[in-house]
C-alpha cells in the first residue's frame, strides 16, 4: 500500500473497471468541501491513518505478552490501555477486548450484524470478513468456517465465537507456538499472523522466508 | 447493572421496528453474563441522531450452541456469545 | 418474524466462504475516510451509518460492496440532515 494516488486529488483518475460509486464518493468529498462541512487536509489525514494501520500492531500486543505474562494479564484486562502502554494507537472505538486462546478453549471473532473490527489494531479487515457466507456462517457452523480455513480443532477443544453486535471490538490472543522458546519480541510477532487475531487461524510455527 | 456474571438471561423475543443491535438468532434464547462491559449510549435512538441517553448496560452473554441451532454441528460446550444490551435482556431464573 | 437483509447470523447458506482479497481502492479508502471525518467532526455517528446501510432495499444491500452500502448510509445521513439537498449529487455528477 504506498501509492494511492493521493497526492494529486482532484486529478480524475479513471479506469475502466471502476464502479460508478468512485465518481460519485469523489464528487460527494468535494461537494462537502464547498459546504464546508470538511476540510480536505482532515481526509486526507484520515485517509493516511487508515493506510497506516496494519496487523503489526496487534501482533506486538500479543507477542508482548507472550513474553511477559504480567503484560498479557493487563492485556486482557483493558486492551486498549496495553496499546497506549506500548505507544500503539488502539483507535476511535470505546473498547478493545482481548481474549486468550489456550489447551481448552479457541475464539472465533464475527460481526453478523454488519462488519465491527479492531482496525486501529489490525488494519483493515480482509474482504472474506465483511462476507455475506462469514457473517452467516461463523456463528452457526464455525467448525465447518475453520476446516474450510484449514483449521481443526482437537477434539477436547472448546470453541468459542464472539459475535461483536454492540462496540465492543474483540481481539483474539493466539496460542505460542511450541519450541518458540527464547525468540525475541520481533522474532515472536513475526509469527503472529491476522488471521490468528481474528481465530481463523493458528500463528505460524516458523518465521516466514525473506 | 442489574445482572451479574453467571446469572441466566433470556433475550427478549421481540420485533422491533428500526435500527437495534439484537441478531435475530439470538432471540429468545436464553444464556449466561460472561463479562459486565459497562454503559454506552443506546444505539437504537443514536441511530436517529440522538445523543443515545440514558445509557445503557452491555453485557456479554454466552449461549450454548446446541440451544441456538437445532443441528449443531460441534462439541457439546462449544458456545456463541454476543453483547446485549441491558433493556434487551429479561432474568431467566 | 421476518428478518431483515443484515441480520446474517446463521441465514441458511451452503456457500463457500471466498477468500481472495482486493487492496482497497482509492475511493473505498476516501468513502472510509469521508465517513471517518464526519464522524469525527460530529455531522454523523457510527449508529446512523448503521442504519442508513440497513435501510437499502435489501436486493441491493446483496448486490452492493461493502464501501457501496457506505456511500449509500452517507448519502441518506446527509440529506436528512438537509447538508446534501435531494439530487444535488446527482446533478453534480450529470456530465
Amino acid at each position: 500500500m504506498s501509492d494511492h494516488g493521493h497526492d494529486h486529488p482532484h486529478a480524475p483518475v479513471t479506469s475502466g473497471d471502476e464502479p460508478p460509486a468512485a465518481a460519485r464518493a469523489r464528487a460527494l468529498e468535494d461537494l462537502l468541501v464547498e459546504k464546508r462541512v470538511v476540510r480536505h487536509e482532515d481526509v486526507r489525514q484520515m485517509i493516511d491513518w487508515l493506510v497506516s494501520r496494519t496487523p503489526a500492531d496487534g501482533a506486538r500486543l500479543v507477542a508482548r505478552g507472550w513474553l511477559d505474562p504480567e503484560f498479557e494479564e493487563r492485556l486482557l484486562a483493558d486492551a486498549r490501555a496495553a496499546a497506549l502502554e506500548l505507544g500503539l494507537d488502539p483507535g476511535p472505538s470505546p473498547r478493545v477486548v482481548a481474549v486468550e486462546n489456550t489447551e481448552a478453549v479457541h475464539h472465533l471473532v464475527v460481526c453478523t450484524l454488519c462488519s465491527c473490527y479492531p482496525r486501529a489494531l489490525l488494519g483493515p479487515p480482509p474482504d472474506w470478513y465483511k462476507s455475506l457466507p462469514y457473517r452467516s456462517r461463523a456463528v452457526s457452523d464455525p467448525r465447518g468456517v475453520l476446516s474450510e480455513f484449514g483449521v481443526e480443532l482437537d477434539d477436547d477443544v472448546e470453541l468459542r465465537v464472539l459475535d461483536s453486535t454492540a462496540d465492543i471490538r474483540y481481539l483474539v490472543i493466539p496460542r505460542r507456538p511450541p519450541g518458540t522458546e527464547g525468540l525475541s519480541e520481533e522474532e515472536l510477532a513475526a509469527l503472529v499472523t491476522r488471521d490468528s487475531m481474528i481465530g481463523v487461524a493458528q500463528p505460524l510455527a516458523t518465521a516466514p522466508a525473506g | 447493572m442489574s445482572y451479574r456474571v453467571g446469572e441466566r438471561v433470556r433475550v427478549a423475543d421481540r420485533a422491533h421496528e428500526g435500527h437495534h443491535r439484537t441478531p435475530g438468532y439470538l432471540k429468545g434464547k436464553i444464556g449466561t453474563v460472561e463479562r459486565v462491559h459497562g454503559s454506552f449510549a443506546n444505539p437504537e435512538t443514536r441511530a436517529y441522531g440522538a445523543d443515545g441517553r440514558p445509557e445503557h448496560a452491555l453485557y456479554l452473554v454466552g449461549f450454548a450452541q446446541r440451544d441456538v441451532w437445532r443441528d449443531y454441528r460441534g462439541r457439546e460446550d462449544d458456545r456463541i456469545c454476543a453483547d446485549v444490551y441491558e433493556h434487551w435482556l429479561e432474568e431467566a431464573g | 418474524m421476518e428478518r431483515a437483509v443484515h441480520d446474517r447470523g446463521g441465514w441458511p447458506t451452503d456457500a463457500r466462504i471466498d477468500r481472495r482479497e482486493h487492496e482497497l481502492a482509492d475511493w473505498e479508502l476516501l468513502t472510509d475516510a469521508l465517513v471517518g471525518t464526519l464522524m469525527r467532526e460530529g455531522v454523523m455517528n457510527v449508529d446512523e451509518l448503521r442504519r442508513g446501510i440497513e435501510s437499502m432495499p435489501p436486493d441491493e444491500y446483496e448486490r452492493a460492496s461493502y464501501y457501496e452500502r457506505w456511500l449509500y448510509s452517507v448519502e441518506t445521513a446527509l440529506r436528512e440532515k438537509g447538508v446534501l439537498a435531494p439530487g444535488e449529487l446527482d446533478r453534480r455528477l450529470a456530465p
